[in-house]
């Protein structure tokens, strides 16, 4: 039922012919589509009502984002009202709560500054943050901040004397400066440089030296919309894909004919359904059983990876010469697949978390 | 309701701890330690006798069968939750049969209710044990082109004919077969199911050895067998509509053997203990095959909440063929290869389970015929 509503409205608002047209017009962002998203409650999916969010849940958050994934709707969806409202939801604080009731009314975006080399790593951030009187200076350099060319404010991870901290500050604090990067996907990310930044003990999300207790769920909350997104994402290149089955003739036929293409797509249809039962239930885990969801968590992003690689790969050969080109719309999935296996962790950072819960 | 399910599951907890015999708690699921049943049953052990035949008396043996044909009457929650209460004590099923996984099923869907109150106790009670006759020398795939005839007699079909890989005919008591019975009309719709005594007189097996080593098909050769016009299920030529029916449940069942890869101790746990999990190569696919695995277990459990109870999962049971059988044949390769020389010999059980998984996307209709009844019946391919 939301995922019929929320079809509706974004084959409306954001079809596939959004992206593209910002990235025609040179953009990454479109305001005025986040601020419709608010109004239906969703960029306050996971913020409790007392915020004023919807507080419909992970599950519901995965379906919105399986559903953006399907045309790819350019949003800060999961930066914001996944993992930033997930982030804050562990810190039961005014401040906190004042955030998050921004977060579901949409007047704030947030972007996740963790990486740092080229591959999704945590444990091994250099940023420091050193202690400065009652506050804290951090310096070093972020990369692949995804919404970090344009969010008001920046989650940041850093070293500090006795582990990691995340810190919450505006994006546009003395000593930030950001440079967008190109990306493959159309789609917002920045490098961000931060030199001798301020930022005091009220900017800490939680405990010093314990991002984790509040990263470590708000890492998974956004790698299981990341996930539905990309199942979204193959699905939507799926369709597309049967669709020109049905549609083009060679050799006096539909092409949908050629056994050689039929299982294949077939095949490919059954790796959708399987990805699909594995962020249903990453979903249902996060919210029923969050402390033990982190197996449900990786196990659906490895195969969503997976999946939606395939998905995009199949289309384009399937499609022949219109595949490649600009003009057609796979090579639009094809690239936000290869973003998406990247971001928040890749198909073998996955495989190591689920191999490691089943005990080899 | 949950109240009622916690109160159902309490109920066959102290059930199952009374009642179900140490020797059936070390959860074996070989083809060696089933209990199949039949007439011509040897209970390997008294406890699997007594096992069997309590569970019987509960209608624990399908559980969810109508009580009156000899089941529980319980619904998909309350079948779940026996099936967990059974896995927590390592307890193993009771009896598994082709009665129970698929002529069950389609007797209770097309039999009439005197076939069903004659057929059915039987199978729940592993008295009667069936086989399978479909498949002919010249109509595998291509089922709808089974020979085997069967001529009108006024009181009785004449059946002539031979079918091929039957799966314990020689062990069965009853066969259920395709069998001819218009020649004149379109292949599929001269087709009548017929259910047949294996001690009538013409009935005849001859069993086919196996590349595992054993030898549990047969062919099977009817030679003037007298068939009773009553022992037909469902309409004289639209067996076809029966057979069908029956294989989305034979295949659902089957694309359980791709469970064993979702079950509580991972492969990869099993390889790493038996230190076959160092060589990188070995050990990146066992991690794919470990996501598939638990991906697949979700979806086979996902696919039986959406479908009624007893209902089965229809067209989407090709899915769950194709993947389940594929991910188990890909599991054993991986023990042979975490085994190394040590499951090359034939007192290794490995070798014979590798072997026999190879059939698994074989029988009950092969992988590439699961793939074009998506690719038509769900994709909406032209055929
Ligand atoms: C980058 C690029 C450069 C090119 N350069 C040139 C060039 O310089 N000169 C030139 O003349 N052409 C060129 N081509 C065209 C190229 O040769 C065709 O794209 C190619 O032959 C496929 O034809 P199609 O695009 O019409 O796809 P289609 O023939 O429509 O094929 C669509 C899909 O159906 C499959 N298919 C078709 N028939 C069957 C069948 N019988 N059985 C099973 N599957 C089938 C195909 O494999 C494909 O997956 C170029 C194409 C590209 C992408
Ligand atoms: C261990 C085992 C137990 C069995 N038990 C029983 C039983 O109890 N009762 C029973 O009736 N049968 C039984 N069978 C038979 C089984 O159902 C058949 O083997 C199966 O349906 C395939 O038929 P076939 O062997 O004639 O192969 P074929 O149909 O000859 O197939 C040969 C190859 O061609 C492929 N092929 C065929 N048609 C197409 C097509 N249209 N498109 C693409 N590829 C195609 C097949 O996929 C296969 O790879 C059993 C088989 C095995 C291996």
């Amino acid at each position: 039922m939301l995922a019929d509503a929320a079809r509706g409205f974004l084959d409306d608002a954001a079809p596939l012919t959004k992206l593209r047209g910002l990235r025609d017009a040179g953009k990454t962002h479109d305001p005025a589509l986040w601020t419709e998203m608010a109004q239906m409650g969703w960029t306050g999916v996971l913020v409790p009502e007392e915020a004023g969010g919807s507080d419909m849940g992970h599950a519901a958050a995965c379906v919105l984002a399986e559903e953006m994934g399907k045309t790819l709707a350019p949003t800060p969806f999961l930066s914001t009202a996944v993992i930033a409202a997930t982030a804050l939801r562990q810190v039961a604080s005014d401040r906190a709560t004042a955030a998050l009731s921004k977060i579901a009314d949409g007047t704030v975006t947030y972007a996740l500054a963790i990486d740092e080399g080229k591959k999704f790593d945590p444990e091994t951030v250099e940023l420091t943050a050193e202690k400065d009187g009652n506050g804290f200076r951090l310096s070093g350099r972020k990369r692949f901040v995804v919404d970090g060319g344009f969010a008001d404010r920046l989650l940041v991870l850093a070293r500090t004397d006795g582990g990691l901290t995340l810190f919450d500050i505006p994006a546009d604090r003395a000593g930030i400066s950001r440079n967008a990067t190109p990306m493959i996907d159309s789609r917002d990310a920045a490098e961000i440089d931060f030199d001798k930044v301020e930022a005091t003990g009220e900017d800490v999300l939680g405990q010093v030296d314990a991002a984790m207790t509040v990263l470590q769920p708000a890492l998974e909350a956004g790698q299981a919309a990341l996930a539905a997104e990309m199942t979204g994402l193959a699905a939507g290149a799926f369709g597309m894909t049967v669709g020109y089955l049905k549609e083009r003739k060679q050799f006096g036929m539909l092409i949908g004919s050629f056994q050689a293409l039929q299982h294949r797509a077939a095949d490919l249809w059954c790796e959708c359904e399987v990805t699909a039962s594995a962020i249903l239930h990453a979903g249902r885990m996060l919210d029923s059983d969050p402390q033990a969801a982190t197996l449900a968590v990786s196990l659906a992003k490895a195969r969503a990876a997976d999946t939606a690689q395939r998905a995009v790969q199949e289309g384009v050969q399937m499609h022949g010469g219109i595949g490649m080109t600009d003009e057609f719309d796979m090579g639009f999935y094809m690239r936000r697949a290869r973003v998406g296996a990247e971001w928040l962790g890749d198909y073998g950072y996955h495989a190591g978390v689920v191999a490691r819960l089943r005990g080899f | 309701m949950s109240d009622d399910l916690a109160q159902f599951r309490a109920t066959i907890r102290t059930w199952l701890e009374q009642n179900c015999p140490e020797e059936m708690r070390d959860g074996a699921v070989g083809e060696d330690s089933t209990c199949w049943g039949g007439k011509n049953w040897n209970f390997t052990s008294d406890a699997q006798k007594i096992w069997l035949e309590r569970c019987a008396a509960k209608g624990y043996t399908v559980p969810t069968w109508p009580v009156e044909y000899g089941g529980a009457g319980m619904n998909r929650e309350q079948e779940k939750i026996w099936l967990e209460e059974l896995r927590a004590i390592n307890g193993r099923l009771p009896l598994q049969s082709f009665g129970i996984w698929m002529l069950g099923p389609a007797l209770l869907h097309f039999g009439s209710h005197e076939q069903k109150l004659h057929y059915l106790p039987p199978i729940a009670r592993g008295e009667i044990r069936w086989c399978q006759g479909y498949s002919e020398p010249g109509a595998g795939s291509d089922l709808a082109s089974v020979q085997t005839r069967g001529e009108d007699k006024g009181d009785h079909w004449l059946v002539n004919g031979q079918k091929i890989w039957t799966s314990y005919a020689d062990k069965a008591d009853w066969i259920f077969a395709l069998i001819r019975t218009d020649r004149e009309a379109k292949k599929h719709l001269g087709i009548s199911f017929l259910l047949i005594d294996m001690t009538s007189p013409g009935v005849s097996t001859k069993p086919i050895r196996l590349i595992s080593g054993k030898s549990p098909f047969c062919e099977t050769f009817f030679d003037n067998v007298e068939v009773p016009k009553e022992q037909i299920v469902g309409t004289e030529n639209r067996g076809w509509d029966v057979a069908k029916y029956l294989l989305t449940h034979e295949r659902e069942m089957i694309s359980g053997s791709g469970m064993l890869a979702g079950s509580a101790r991972s492969l990869g746990a099993i390889l790493a203990e038996d230190g076959g999990l160092d060589e990188p190569v070995l050990r990146a696919d066992v991690m794919r095959a470990e996501i598939d695995g638990l991906a697949f277990g979700l979806t086979l459990e996902r696919y039986k909440d959406q479908a009624e109870a007893g209902q089965g999962t229809g067209d989407a049971s090709a899915m769950l063929k194709y993947m389940g059988t594929e991910l188990n044949k890909r599991r054993q390769e991986l023990v042979m290869a975490g085994a190394g020389s040590d499951a090359l010999s034939w007192e290794d059980e490995r070798a014979p389970h590798w072997l026999r998984s190879k059939a698994n996307s074989i029988e009950g209709g092969t992988s590439e015929v699961m793939l074009s009844i998506i690719s038509r019946r769900i994709l909406g391919l032209p055929g």
